[in-house]
């Protein structure tokens, strides 16, 4: 038996529904030693803003139960770097690139949708509107529905490739919050972000993150993923969602396209494997198998919602 | 060089002193792997803590009569270390390595300096080796907080051609800091070339004796990391740039820029309050 890999995300075909999550790949480059970036669903590029950005001070990582907090502060060269640099490595790889993109307001937003909009090597956008690690929550677009609605105006006014809005499961209502991004026009969303979290060093008194507070990601997250992805597809069918938090194996990845995800992206487990995502492609290609299913664009039509 | 992922047996393990020592059969780590870099382990099936642990290279057994082997040497700090302290004989640990870049011997034999503090003199011995086999001569001091916290002094002893060594209470040594003997040495040994392993603090002071003395200063560093292969940004050491030494620091991945750096180059101020 053969199955069926590929999945349209936003009009885009792509040849597995494994993605590489943002800020858990780099810019594909420090991989490619390790798994061919042509076999990744698509390589989601750590965030891009207008300017470089330098990050947080160290430490900038914790170990927490069954996952991780991170500070790291959106560290990365800068548009025009990612533009000269990292873009033709990974159109040269043969990489499919979502490009996620950072800015500190709608227009920082929308200049970069300019800037990438005849960029014929990256094919989605990802908009990061929900990373707990920035100066102030008024960064945190997603936090509101009309905020994260006039991000995504300004981009989709400027864009040249399908957006995908990335929101964060740290609201009291994320449909009211995907009802609003894709009222804008928004393409897709990727759901979630890390969750805001903190943890403390009781022996010398102090946050374990130079920054007090950061994002927790890894399995830990999962149950709450899982949950938005069904919650928002639920509400919002048809709307083409990227399913994300702690997926380290096919059948983490299979939940998520179960309850609506169209695809998902593995992240803090590359960090222990530089190999996931291709190993959850390979595994979710037995797990349709051994499911008698032909297509991975069908599991979403076969899950039971009743228990 | 890229590096590999071996699933390696454990073939010994050892108390020495207040640390852990596992040697692990690694025939392509071992076979590709120079002084200074390190490997990022992952053992048990307690899957509660996920990430591997970074550990330098204390020795390395190049494939011969068996195989390839490499031993690292470590603090039990929390979970993961305790669980790999608990490893015996036979077991598995999951490796990637060689990682980082390494300490670079100089151009032609000098005589060199090696500075190592607490268990970071571990990562020294297989620079030692290496030094001594580009006929070098190579000198020792090596610190920690008491006797009990010194790696390994008396192997520091048959590696070196001097030895001197410091606690923070006088239980073993000078009594004092590892930098404290540093410029009488520098000056006594004619040193062309310090190397030092060792907490940020005592790396940031010889760096500084090293740069007083125009004696060239490399240090591997420790900082938290998540991965060790350049993709999640934790390891981060800032450095400057020597053809604009007034710009700010730039973030460098001390996973793939460093663990080793020209002490010249890190931004110590950023790091270690003063």
């Amino acid at each position: 038996m053969t199955v069926d890999l590929t999945v349209d995300l936003c009009g885009v075909r792509l040849r597995s529904p494994v993605l590489a999550a943002s800020g858990c790949f780099g810019f594909g480059r420090e991989l490619a030693g390790w798994l061919d970036l042509a076999q990744v669903g698509a390589v989601v590029t750590k965030s891009v803003s207008l300017e470089p950005r330098r990050g947080r001070p160290t430490p900038r990582m914790a170990e927490t139960p069954s996952g991780m907090l991170n500070a790291i502060g959106l560290q990365n060269p800068g548009v025009e770097a990612f533009c000269a640099t990292d873009l033709p490595f990974l159109a040269g790889a043969g990489a499919s690139v979502v490009a996620s993109l950072v800015g500190r307001s709608a227009a920082e937003f929308g200049r970069l949708a300019a800037r990438l909009a005849g960029e014929d090597a990256v094919h989605l956008l990802e908009l990061n509107l929900s990373c707990p690690n920035v100066e102030h929550r008024g960064e945190v677009f997603a936090a509101d529905p009309a905020t994260a609605a006039e991000v995504v105006r300004t981009v989709k006014a400027a864009a040249g490739q399908p957006v995908l809005a990335k929101l964060t499961a740290d609201v009291t209502d994320l449909v009211a919050v995907a009802r609003a991004v894709v009222d804008a026009g928004a393409d897709g969303l990727t759901l979630i972000n890390t969750l805001l979290g903190m943890a403390v060093d009781v022996r010398r008194r102090r946050p374990r993150l130079a920054a007090v507070t950061g994002g927790l990601s890894g399995p830990a997250i999962r149950p709450v993923a899982v949950r938005c992805v069904w919650q928002v597809a639920t509400a919002l069918p048809g709307v083409p969602i990227v399913g994300t938090g702690g997926v380290a194996t096919a059948e983490d990845a299979a939940e998520l396209l179960l309850v609506g995800a169209t695809a998902v992206a593995v992240g803090t487990a590359s960090f222990v494997n530089p190999r996931a995502v291709v190993e959850v492609t390979t595994g979710l290609e037995r797990y349709l198998i051994a499911q008698g299913v032909g297509s991975v664009a069908e599991l979403p039509a076969l899950f039971k919602a009743e228990r | 060089m890229t590096p590999v992922r071996e699933a390696c047996e454990v073939l010994g393990y050892r108390r020495a002193g207040a640390y852990h020592a596992l040697t692990l059969v690694a025939p392509g780590i071992a076979e590709a792997a120079r002084p200074g870099q390190f490997v990022e382990l992952l053992a048990g099936e307690d899957r509660s803590f996920l990430l591997r642990r970074p550990f330098s290279i204390h020795r390395v057994e190049r494939a011969g009569a068996a195989l390839g082997a490499v031993e690292v040497v470590f603090d039990v700090v929390g979970p993961g270390t305790r669980a790999l302290a608990l490893l015996r004989p036979h077991d598995l640990v999951d490796a990637l390595g060689p990682l980082g870049r390494p300490f670079t011997p100089p151009p032609a034999p000098v005589r060199c300096l090696l500075v190592g503090g607490g268990y970071g003199t571990a990562a020294l011995f297989f620079l030692a080796e290496e030094l001594r086999a580009r006929r070098c001569r190579v000198d020792f001091a090596v610190g920690a907080a008491t006797a009990g916290r010194l790696f390994d002094a008396m192997g520091a002893k048959r590696l070196g051609h001097t030895l001197t060594v410091t606690t923070d209470d006088g239980s073993a040594g000078q009594r004092g800091l590892v930098t404290d003997p540093l410029p009488a040495l520098l000056a006594r040994l004619g040193t062309g070339q310090v190397y030092a392993c060792g907490p940020m603090p005592m790396l940031a002071a010889v760096s500084q004796v090293a740069a007083e003395h125009g004696v060239p200063c490399q240090v591997a560093v420790e900082e938290l990391m998540a991965c060790g292969t350049g993709v999640c940004f934790s390891c981060v050491v800032p450095v400057t740039d020597p053809e604009a030494p007034d710009a700010p620091a730039r973030m460098a991945r001390s996973c793939l820029e460093g663990p080793v750096f020209d002490g010249t180059a890190v931004a110590w101020a950023e790091l270690v309050a003063p």
